[in-house]
């Protein structure tokens, strides 16, 4: 088991046919995902062709995707612009998960369709401007390297793309259930809370590593719910310490305003839930490593 | 992006919203021709507002009101050149003056904890909010708004009957919080904020003042929105940065950090900080990160070269650290980049800067390889990201 994503999950991608789409449909193929099908209404009927042998159909819709292939995870690849219409589409066709890659969205759309989203009781996203989640071994949507870490027992959610990869690459001889990168705009479908939540209920994870960045309050809610609901272990990890206040780090929710949103706060919330922090990347590795080695003994 | 009160205005202006006259000057000569012509409508009374992007400008002396043009003139040689709070005052806004009777607080925000819109309205305005809500919390109402409903008629009464307004006083209320709505979605705002939205002494509901934040992603369908970018306040290498589209922030300290991710980067200079504290120079100070530039997911030789050489035309860095996990990025195009850059560095007759490197990840060993035979000068290889950052604080320290 994993969260959110297993090996029966049949991945569809909206924008396959761009360039974007294309790179990472075809590292998604590469490491064993099932992607029946693309989403393009101007190239409904082809078959594109990757490595390997392997052809994938357009649609022309995702309800249509959904109907001839079962398909119950969506990624999205398609430009800002029209990113709000192709996650109302899926929602309307009622797609369990859906990802959404795309950076740059504008707050106001994701606010539309988050809302749209969680009225419609029916599908879950991730995203913007994430890399994606992937569940090592069996299945792999979005844009993480499948090659970094193979499956094992810890759990991770991060709001960065790169320190995900940089956490699976020093934890790679433990390996991941699953791999969750929530991404770093100011909203967000899919929360710290929610994956530690997934986790915390998931037989095969045994451990949690937690990776936030200045800005918002997602760190200190997410350590009020660890306090009150988890029980795995978690090792934590904040960027931004030497962040100036006012100004945008990047990520489009990376911002101290005032005083709120630092990653001493954070920090200290989550510390004060029992959470180790790292203060590096690697130290929060290790932290991870005591614990998962501690595990493995008991 | 935050808008200066008076593009606040004007935008207020557009959208309906009541507001008073107003007009901006750069030197007091331009300020006694708007109070000639402003104040014709109020008696000769203007205001003189200084035009900076930060809180307590009323406090610092930025705001003053002028009984005739002869005092506006001199009020504005006054406050033009002033800093508050680091900002330099550039521009001030000469204001109709008002009779006002009551100040009143309003506001719309992006609601992050539940992503959703806040709205907050309060009979006492006019003073610091944040102190309000701490310390008089029932005295201001917070009212979630749904995105996709927005703030219609309905919503508008809910607010108003929140805060407690008299009936007599809603159904203008009503009209100025929907016209800011209008602002609020019609310009991609994150922020709409009027402290003080008066009711003058002839029971008119204006907005004296305005604070606005608009989403910078929405760039694209608001090409109007470029007007508003402020080009004299930003740094030049930013303004470099900006021009070669690459996620850049000028920092105070003396260790150039380039890397690929936004949290891979702001965890670096974190690091870099850290390892600084165990190097002091002999005057007392330690290296510390000198800015913040991500070259973003899957970059080329030629962003690595772009960025690299941003970092090497600032004269405060003392070091440079290339910290790079390949995800998407491949290791072999950043060392290329980097070889890239050498060569422009040396077109240009400069020495290099002594450059620490870690690349891990996708092509790591192909990279770690290209630097290995390019025998660059002053480059060094640490294939840990902790080790790298005390590495590059030990060169910076060696530095004076």
């Amino acid at each position: 088991m994993a969260i959110f994503l297993d090996a029966n999950s049949k991945v569809i991608v909206q924008g396959m046919t761009g360039s974007e789409g294309m790179k990472h449909t075809t590292r998604m193929l590469a490491s064993g995902t099932q992607i029946v099908g693309g989403v393009n209404p101007r190239k409904a009927g082809e078959q594109v062709a990757f490595p390997g042998e392997v052809t994938v159909p357009v649609f022309g819709g995702v309800r249509e995707a959904m109907e001839a292939t079962g398909a119950n995870v969506s990624v999205i690849f398609v430009p800002a612009a029209f990113t709000k219409a192709a996650v109302i589409e899926a929602v309307d066709a009622g797609i369990p998960l859906a990802i959404v890659i795309t950076e740059g969205v504008a707050v106001k759309d994701t606010a539309e369709f988050f809302t749209y989203a969680t009225q419609s009781g029916t599908t879950r996203l991730i995203g913007p401007n994430c890399p994606g989640l992937i569940s090592p071994g069996a299945a792999n949507a979005g844009i993480i390297p499948a090659d970094i870490s193979g499956p094992g027992r810890i759990g991770l959610v991060s709001k960065s793309g790169t320190l995900t990869y940089q956490m699976m690459f020093e934890l790679r001889d433990f390996g991941f259930s699953t791999a969750v990168g929530i991404g770093g705009d100011p909203i967000i479908g899919t929360t710290h809370i929610d994956c530690l939540e997934a986790f915390q209920n998931d037989p095969d994870t045994d451990a949690i590593v937690m990776i936030g960045e200045i800005g918002g309050d997602a760190e200190e809610r997410a350590a009020a719910y660890i306090a009150e609901h988890v029980t795995k272990p978690v090792v934590g990890y904040v960027a931004g310490f030497t962040a100036p206040e006012g100004k945008t780090m990047g990520h489009a929710g990376a911002i101290v305003s005032g005083s709120s949103g630092t990653a001493q706060a954070k920090k200290e919330a989550l510390e004060a839930a029992g959470v180790k922090v790292g203060r590096t990347p690697s130290e929060t590795a290790n932290l991870m490593r005591e614990i998962m080695q501690r595990l493995r003994a008991g | 992006m935050d808008l200066f009160e008076y593009q606040a205005r004007d935008v207020f202006e557009q959208h309906g919203v009541p507001v008073l006259g107003g007009r901006i000057a750069t030197t007091p000569a331009q300020a006694r021709a708007a109070a000639e012509e402003i104040g014709a409508k109020s008696g000769g009374v203007t205001v003189v507002k200084a035009q900076v992007k930060t809180g307590g400008r009323g406090k610092a002396g930025g705001v003053k009101v002028a009984k005739s043009a002869d005092e506006a003139e001199q009020y504005a040689g006054q406050i033009l050149g002033m800093d508050i709070k680091g900002h330099t005052v550039k521009t001030v806004m000469i204001a109709q003056g008002a009779r006002i009777a009551e100040e009143y607080y309003f506001s719309i925000l992006l609601d992050r904890a539940n992503r959703s819109y806040l709205a907050m309205c309060s009979k006492e305005g006019g003073m610091d909010i944040e102190q309000l809500a701490v310390e008089r919390p029932e005295a201001l109402a917070k009212i979630a708004v749904d995105p996709i409903v927005g703030i219609d008629e309905a919503k508008a009464r809910e607010i108003v009957d929140a805060a407690g307004f008299p009936d007599a006083d809603k159904p203008a209320l009503i009209n100025v919080i929907r016209r800011l709505w209008d602002v609020y979605a019609g310009e991609d705002a994150t922020l709409v904020e009027v402290n003080p939205l008066v009711k003058t002494e002839d029971g008119e509901i204006i907005a004296l003042d305005g604070k606005v934040s608009i989403d910078g992603n929405s760039a694209f369908r608001h090409p109007e929105h470029e007007a508003f970018v402020d080009h004299s306040k930003t740094d030049p290498l930013e303004v470099l940065a900006i021009e070669r589209d690459l996620n850049y922030v000028k920092l105070d300290g003396d260790v150039g950090i380039i890397g690929n991710g936004a949290g891979l980067v702001m965890s670096t200079l974190d690091v870099v900080a850290y390892a600084g504290e165990e190097f002091t120079r002999a005057d007392g100070t330690h290296p510390k990160p000198a800015n913040f530039l991500d070259i973003g997911g899957g970059a080329n030789a030629e962003v690595m070269a772009a960025g690299l050489d941003i970092i090497f035309e600032d004269p405060q860095v003392k070091a440079v650290f290339v910290n790079v996990f390949g995800g998407i990025t491949a290791c072999d195009a950043v060392a290329d980049g980097i070889v890239q850059a050498y060569a422009i560095l040396k077109g240009h007759g400069k020495a290099p800067k002594p450059l620490v490197v870690r690349l891990d990840g996708n092509n790591a060993d192909k990279g770690r390889q290209i630097l290995d035979e390019a025998g660059l000068p002053k480059l060094e290889r640490v294939d840990t990201m902790d080790g790298a950052a005390r590495r590059v604080a030990e060169l910076a320290a060696a530095v004076a």
